[in-house]
């Protein structure tokens, strides 16, 4: 038997929907396990890659200099590397923010919000510097395969992994494709 | 059978029958052939500026729902290198405006999105613009968003000669083109439009659309969740010709 295929996964700035999605597979994960094993991924709870992996499945946009560093990690060590949801595709809705400069964005949360004691913009040099906007993937990496929707289905994410992990073509078929 | 109903060009190597007047796009409908379109409504004057509904014909790329058919003509629609220009032209229109499909009360009901599934658009090419665009939601029973707006110029030609109240107008050029409202303000409030006009009922995407109507049909269940356009503007188009014949 071949050796197993390498998938790591992760959420930048999105909302953890398309992993729930992915676990929505149901029993279809234990087909996957048999095909392949997980890297980095918050399944696991794995944080960094080690070696070099087959798939990274990636959602979410980026919106901060971490998301930017973990997004160019995940393109150094994975031979595919896959943009899943529309954050990851489009920017989705965090980046409804890009109409508004970033210094306003901060301070309407954290000096003019509603209920704010102590205002004062976050500055712990821990916190990643947020970007200017939020950019989809393929604006700074390039990626290899896009499964569009807000999440993608079950059905599209094990279409697309399935095919990947197979050797086969990872074309969503029409019933599949969905961008909302 | 009069002599006209003998008429027919070739479309992808199909014989398609043509009345005599009937533009390519029409005619390709009418036999049950979809040609991709977003500015087009086959109930009103056609614009030819999507650009959309290009065809091949006899070698030369034309608008096919301005272009007269003519016997004997040879027209290529679902070819790979027009379906990829297809594909472009859709991804453009997407990066230019600010369509978010999660958010969208048009999802699923929306030319745009349904037309972008019916080319097969899994991925991206292009960065997005993320224009700044104004919202109107002055009206009581109408909401101008122009985030959504693909300029398709329809809701301009119904107020004008359907309505016959001209409401609406397009300003600057290029990339800054946008819709204006007629009124002394520039607000939709302020202007003759009303929930009765059929301008604001043709809208291919979200940008006009009538308050308090979004979620009457969950998303899911929607036109294009049902059923996809390029089988949904055949029928409509069919339904069209039988309610004209009588």
């Amino acid at each position: 038997m071949a050796s197993k295929r390498k998938i790591a996964t992760c959420s930048l700035a999105g909302c953890f929907g398309c992993h729930m999605s992915l676990l929505d597979i149901d029993e279809r994960l234990l087909e996957l396990l048999e095909l392949a094993d997980f890297d980095r991924s918050p399944i696991n709870d794995i944080k960094e890659i080690k070696g070099i992996v087959d798939i990274g499945l990636v959602e979410g946009g980026l919106c901060n200099a971490e998301t930017v560093r973990v997004l160019q990690h995940f393109r150094e060590h994975c031979r595919v590397l896959v943009s899943v949801g529309e954050c990851a595709l489009t920017g989705g809705i965090p980046s409804m923010r890009n109409h508004l400069s970033l210094k306003s964005c901060l301070e309407e949360s954290y000096i003019r919000g509603v209920g704010v004691e102590n205002a004062h913009i976050p500055d712990d040099p821990e916190l990643p510097l947020l970007l200017d906007k939020v950019y989809p993937l393929h604006e700074v990496v390039k990626v290899d395969y896009y499964v569009p929707g807000c999440p993608p289905s079950a059905d599209a994410l094990w279409h697309v992994l399935s095919a990947l992990v197979t050797g086969r073509d990872p074309h969503l078929p029409p019933a599949l494709l969905k961008y909302d | 059978m009069s002599p006209d109903t003998k008429k027919t060009f070739q479309l992808d190597g199909k014989e398609i029958p043509f009345r005599e007047g009937q533009t390519v796009f029409d005619a390709a409908m009418a036999a049950g052939v979809y040609i991709p379109h977003l500015c087009h409504n086959p109930d009103f004057e056609p614009h030819s500026s999507c650009r959309l509904c290009t065809v091949i014909v006899n070698g030369r790329p034309f608008a096919s729902c301005t272009q007269p058919a003519v016997a004997g003509q040879d027209v290529r629609s679902d070819t790979p290198e027009l379906n990829e220009m297809r594909r472009a032209l859709t991804d453009m229109l997407l990066v230019e405006g600010n369509h978010y499909c999660p958010a969208c009360e048009k999802s699923g009901n929306c030319r745009l999105q349904a037309t972008a599934y019916a080319l097969g658009l899994q991925d991206s090419h292009f960065p997005q613009f993320f224009p700044r665009r104004d919202v109107d939601a002055s009206h009581p029973d109408i909401i101008l968003d122009r985030d959504r707006c693909i300029l398709c110029g329809l809701c301009l030609r119904i107020s004008r000669s359907v309505d016959k109240k001209s409401v609406f107008a397009m300003t600057g050029r290029g990339i800054t083109t946008t819709i204006v409202v007629d009124s002394p303000s520039g607000l939709l409030a302020d202007s003759k439009v009303s929930r009765e006009d059929e301008a604001v009922r043709h809208c291919p995407v979200g940008a006009l659309m009538m308050k308090g109507e979004a979620y009457m049909v969950p998303i899911g269940q929607r036109r294009y969740d049902v059923s996809p356009i390029s089988e949904d503007s055949v029928r409509e188009f069919h339904a069209r010709e039988e309610a004209h014949n009588g």
